[in-house]
């Protein structure tokens, strides 16, 4: 710990301190203090998780920055946080999306706007606490508290159909997790009153026993990925999320999914992981094939890119369950990618919404000609999407591509139609946008970047080539976490 | 060196970044300069680089470790030797001709910066490809020459056939690619690397290997990985049936239509097979596969060559088809003559299509050659060096491409390989074609009675449109200079096949297994440069060519009106050709269209029906006919509770008294 400060209690507990300064501001009257606010909230709360990576030891096996206290004695429960390479880059990630869409919404959002900064700040808070938690009971609250300020974000600031798209998100989500906790409270009285992960991780447990867990976790942690067939809220969600809504949705939220698939799944069921890693693998295929193709035919860019990100997802999965380590760490790095590139691809899109006040790709065409310096950064984050080499969209599917041959050469061929898929869906709707003789006089009329929007793109687009260039680094604090990962998941649990 | 190394492509890198982020700072001459200061620099130390490795030096080192990740170690790094050094020339070389053209050629384009700055980037993104010693980087300069010449075809992008043709060469180049990736895929498991010596020093041993990758099927191993290899060399390289992509790519400006469709980044595919010939000498099943694909494309895209009237369309379908030639090079285990092929190709192609680009700056961007003709005189300097350029293509003894195309089909012709056969026939037929397409093109432009008056431009982007109030002129020495310059290689280029094909030039960088040697085979009866030129005199190619120009210079300037007849006569083969066998119809239907369909479809069936339909929407139907239904009991009267009570009551007392 530096300087004995608490170092993961700060990144979780700055943002929402935060969040509560700026509710205290109250009505739009004091708007600009409450940017302000959120703003220095953002950043400190960034500026605290950067001391986890440079602290962060490569070589050290188990949780680093661990931080224990009783929490609720009678459950022994207790306030246990930690981390390992995963959760790492996941918590800077968030930590630095925050700060991303705090600049994002500063003129956009007029209304309400503390309880809007508020929302995020709260989001950000709840997501670090998911990303740290080692205690199953704190890991179940945060993973749930992560719900109401999105369901708030969609239900306040969302587009017209807003009311049934927040329902359809929170409703669908809350059913999913529900047997979470049935299944958490099991292993609760089976590791004799413990909460703690790290007994979990130790837990015999029989066959039948581990399938019901895993199906309980299953569920939960597919409907959050999403993982088909539970997907469909996440296009509604991302039509009606105001722009910052749906970046954190979908370059953090999505993530617990997945996050939860390695904290808990693999260690604590391993053999069932393997009994059911096969249809895993098959619906993470089928989303990688026919969401590329519902993807391809999508009308509404925030739809297409919401379908895309299902897609890519779908990588995430397979690398999880094709159990190596190449498949790990390209699903963690396509997980962070997915972050900066989708975060991007919806921040363009809010770019043009807010201009032309709409999201349909017919509306547009020609961009290119008035706004020529955005049109070189959505090709960026195009190409980024379409899995260029060079760009951080390659790394992790080039990982997982790798990866998953060695399991079965029909993953691979499978997983590889990306490129194609990737490319066509992706390419057209820019060809369709930005490519062409100015389409209407709307178009003829858009200005080009302001500085703010310039500022927050380009960072985007600098991490993007970064990773793309050198992933070194981002892959190196995960190596010593994924075979300790690996380790759990090849020694069988069975009493 | 290796410093020099690094500067070879730090330096259009360095020009293409200035160039791009800050054309709006140093202008449009700032912009051509820096560039083709970077591109001087990258030339130069290319040309010391040569030199050096023809010392014997070879350098075989990592720049970064771009990722560790389980056993694998993933590096950016150079291999330079014969066969790197080679290909840095040539790229950089004809590079630089066209970025000096370039000034001339785009003179009043808006773009005229971004262009700059992505033709150094291209420049950048093939100098790295070739310099590549492991597979990631091969795949990185791979895509990324993909990703600029997407960029570059589309540089007009308001026209929709150019934003068309953009999209079609990035999907058609991705096929090849997922192929490609797999390959890759295949290397890393079994080799557990992907640095080139690495893999070639341990592939004997496992030549044996077999995969099963349909069940009950145990293929070998060498031969899956190189077919999957050589399906990204198809997309890269336009082989049939992927070639697709490359006569709409001339939707670009000719600049490009010089340096990467013809020149440079579509001959990435030829340098990726030679450069892989420890692997593809392990598999004949590959070999005869790369061939036969060759030999088709060679011929087929020959023929179409003779019916298109956009001279820059005639020039990109015999692009396609020497091309094909290279590849059967490569399938003949000719490695050497392909390379060869592919040096000289790039001089004279540079040439033909920069000399076609200069016509049409002529003629205020006219590319149709029907509205040419006699032309010779009007432009002396462009008529006099695309003649040279066109007898190199037609292989005539004595220029640089009868050199290297003989020595492909005399491999051919020796190859002992299944499709070898065909593969000779294809290619010495193609000679015919090719003396016959090439001279056309000379004849309908620039003999023949001038039919360019009166003709408004309708090609490319900003054509003055009206006629021609004045005579077309020679074009600015911005443009002639690099027609000259490229003119002496199409010429000298193929003087150097002595050492180059027969003396060992590649040593270790290519891998011949003696039973494929067709080469050493022919070496042993070359005499020089003079005694092949006068073998070539008795051999069916140089008669073949010869019949081909003279049927040419029959039928364009003898006769003009015959063309019309044969059309007639001729009606359904000449329309098979003219839509190019229907391949882009076939494709935009299957493909194209069948994704939308096949996409919907799922869409609306799967995810809006079903899913959505019947269980989301369905469940909260249930729950509300649930809860419509337990309201109705729930309606607060108390006599219908009180009624309820006692036909409860009742069932219950039954039921104690029955049992």
């Amino acid at each position: 710990m530096l300087f004995g400060f608490p170092l993961l209690s700060l990144a979780i507990w700055v943002p929402i301190a935060f969040g509560v300064l700026v509710l205290a501001t109250g009505g739009d009257r004091n708007a600009r203090v409450a940017r302000l606010l959120a703003l220095i909230g953002a950043v400190l709360g960034l500026l605290v998780t950067l001391p986890l990576y440079a602290r962060f030891e490569t070589a050290a096996v188990g949780f680093q920055f661990q931080e224990l206290a009783p929490w609720i004695a009678s459950f022994h429960a207790n306030y246990h946080l930690g981390i390992d390479g995963v959760s790492l880059l996941l918590i800077l990630l968030n930590s630095f999306t925050t700060v991303l869409v705090v600049i994002a919404g500063w003129e956009v959002i007029q209304t309400r706007v503390a309880q809007y900064l508020a929302s995020f700040l709260f989001l950000s808070g709840f997501m670090n606490g998911v990303f740290s938690a080692l205690d199953a009971l704190l890991f179940y609250v945060f993973f749930e508290a992560t719900l109401i300020p999105m369901f708030i974000i969609i239900g306040v600031w969302g587009g017209p159909n807003r009311v049934y798209a927040a329902l359809k998100f929170f409703l669908y989500t809350l059913i999913g997790s529900l047997l979470l906790l049935v299944a958490l409270i099991y292993l609760y009285n089976a590791a004799d009153g413990s909460f703690s992960l790290l007994d979990l991780y130790r837990l015999p447990l029989p066959l039948t026993a581990q399938i019901l867990i895993f199906v309980a976790f299953f569920l939960a942690f597919a409907v959050k990925v999403p993982m088909w067939p539970v997907h469909t809220w996440l296009p509604d969600a991302h039509v009606e999320a105001p722009t910052g809504g749906s970046v954190v949705l979908a370059a953090i939220m999505l993530k617990l999914g997945a996050y939860g698939f390695i904290r808990l799944s693999l260690p604590i069921v391993p053999d069932a992981s393997h009994t059911l890693a096969g249809v895993v693998i098959a619906l993470s295929l089928v989303a990688v094939v026919y969401i590329g193709l519902v993807a391809l035919v999508q009308a509404d860019m925030k739809k297409l890119i919401a379908y895309s990100s299902i897609s890519h997802m779908g990588f995430v999965t397979l690398g999880i369950f094709i159990f190596n380590a190449q498949g790990l760490e390209g699903a963690v790095i396509q997980m962070i990618s997915h972050g900066f590139v989708s975060g991007a691809l919806f921040l363009c899109v809010g770019v043009l919404y807010d201009r032309m006040h709409s999201r349909m790709i017919s509306d547009y065409g020609g961009v290119a000609n008035t706004m020529p310096v955005f049109a070189a950064f959505f090709m960026l984050f195009a190409m980024a999407n379409a899995g260029l080499p060079g760009t951080s969209g390659f790394v992790g599917e080039f990982l997982v591509v790798m990866g998953s041959v060695r399991e079965n050469f029909w993953y691979a061929a499978a997983a590889a139609t990306t490129l194609i898929f990737g490319a066509a869906y992706t390419l057209w709707m820019y060809k369709r946008v930005i490519f062409g003789a100015v389409a209407n006089s709307h178009v003829g009329g858009l200005s080009d970047l302001e500085p703010r929007e310039f500022v927050v793109l380009g960072l985007l687009a600098v991490a993007v080539l970064a990773m793309g260039l050198w992933p070194y680094p981002f892959a190196d604090v995960l190596h010593v976490s994924v075979d300790g990962l690996l380790n759990h998941v090849m020694h069988s649990k069975l009493p | 060196m290796q410093l020099l190394y690094l500067i070879v492509p730090l330096a259009p890198l360095a020009g293409a970044i200035v160039a791009g982020l800050f054309g709006w700072a140093i202008g449009r001459r700032g912009a051509h300069w820096i560039t083709i200061v970077g591109m001087v620099v990258a030339t130069v130390a290319s040309a010391i680089v040569f030199l050096d490795v023809l010392d014997g030096n070879i350098y075989n080192g990592p720049v970064y470790t771009w990722l560790i990740s389980g056993n694998s170690r993933f590096e950016i790094g150079f291999l330079i030797d014969r066969l790197s050094a080679t290909m840095m020339l040539v790229v950089s070389f004809v590079s630089l001709m066209v970025h000096i053209y370039t000034i001339g050629y785009m003179a009043d384009d808006p773009g005229y910066q971004r262009f700059f700055s992505y033709i150094s980037l291209f420049t950048f993104s093939m100098l790295m490809l070739v310099m590549a010693n492991n597979f990631l980087q091969l795949f990185f300069g791979w895509e990324a020459v993909g990703l600029v010449s997407y960029l570059l075809i589309g540089f007009w992008y308001t026209r929709p056939t150019a934003i068309h043709a953009n999209l079609k060469a990035f999907l058609v180049n991705r096929v090849g690619d997922f192929g490609f990736l797999l390959g890759i895929a295949l290397i890393l498991m079994y080799f557990g690397t992907l640095d080139y010596a690495a893999v070639f020093g341990s592939a004997r041993t496992l030549a044996g290997n077999t995969i099963e990758i349909l069940p009950g099927g145990a293929w070998s191993l060498m031969t899956v990985i190189c077919i999957l290899l050589f399906v990204g060399a198809m997309g890269k390289s336009a082989q049939f049936p992927l070639h697709v992509w490359l006569p709409d790519s001339m939707e670009g400006p000719t600049p490009i239509s010089a340096l990467i469709h013809a020149a440079t980044m579509v001959t990435a595919g030829i340098f990726m097979v030679a450069r892989m010939s420890p692997l593809y000498e392990l598999s004949e099943t590959a070999l005869s596969v790369v061939m036969v694909i060759g030999a088709i494309t060679a011929l087929f895209m020959a023929l179409v060559a003779i019916v298109q009237n956009d001279i820059k369309r005639v020039v990109a379908y015999s692009t396609l088809s020497q091309l094909g030639y290279m590849t059967v090079a490569l399938g003949a285990s000719a490695y050497a003559a392909g390379i060869f092929h592919l040096a000289t190709h790039a001089f004279f192609k540079a040439l033909l299509f920069l000399g076609a680009g200069s016509v049409i700056i002529a003629l205020h961007h006219q590319q149709d050659m029907r509205h040419m003709g006699g032309l010779r005189k009007y432009l002396p300097v462009t008529y006099w060096t695309t003649l040279i350029g066109a007898i190199s293509s037609a292989g005539i003894p004595g220029f640089a491409g009868f050199f290297s195309k003989d020595s492909i089909i005399e491999a051919a012709h020796l190859s002992k390989l299944p499709g070898a056969g065909f593969a000779y026939a294809a290619v010495l037929l193609t000679v015919f074609v090719t003396a016959l397409y090439t001279f056309r093109l000379i004849f309908m432009t620039f003999h023949g009675t001038e039919r360019f008056r009166g003709h408004g431009a309708h090609g490319e982007a900003h054509g003055h449109g009206g006629g021609h109030a004045h005579e077309p002129h020679e074009t600015p020495a911005v443009v002639t200079v690099p027609l000259v310059l490229l003119a002496i290689p199409s010429v000298c280029a193929g003087w150097v096949i002595g050492p180059v094909l027969f003396g060992d030039y590649f040593g270790s960088a290519i891998v011949v297994a003696p039973s494929h040697d067709v080469l050493a085979q022919m070496g042993e009866h070359f005499g020089g440069v003079v005694a092949m030129m006068t073998h070539g005199l008795v051999t069916p190619a140089l008669w073949l060519a010869v019949a081909g120009i003279v049927t040419a210079w029959y039928f364009y300037l003898k006769r003009p009106d015959l063309p019309e007849v044969v059309r007639r006569k001729a009606g359904l083969i000449y329309t098979i050709l003219e839509r190019k066998y229907g391949f882009d119809e076939l494709y935009q239907w299957l493909f194209g269209d069948g994704a939308v369909r096949f996409g919907t479809g799922l869409w609306k069936g799967g995810d809006v029906a079903v899913i959505d339909g019947v269980f989301v929407n369905g469940s909260a139907r249930l729950v509300g006919w649930f809860a419509g239904v337990v309201r109705f009991l729930q309606s607060g009267f108390i006599y219908h509770y009180a009624f309820a009570m006692i036909i409860g009551i009742l069932v219950l007392l039954t039921m104690i008294f029955l049992i």
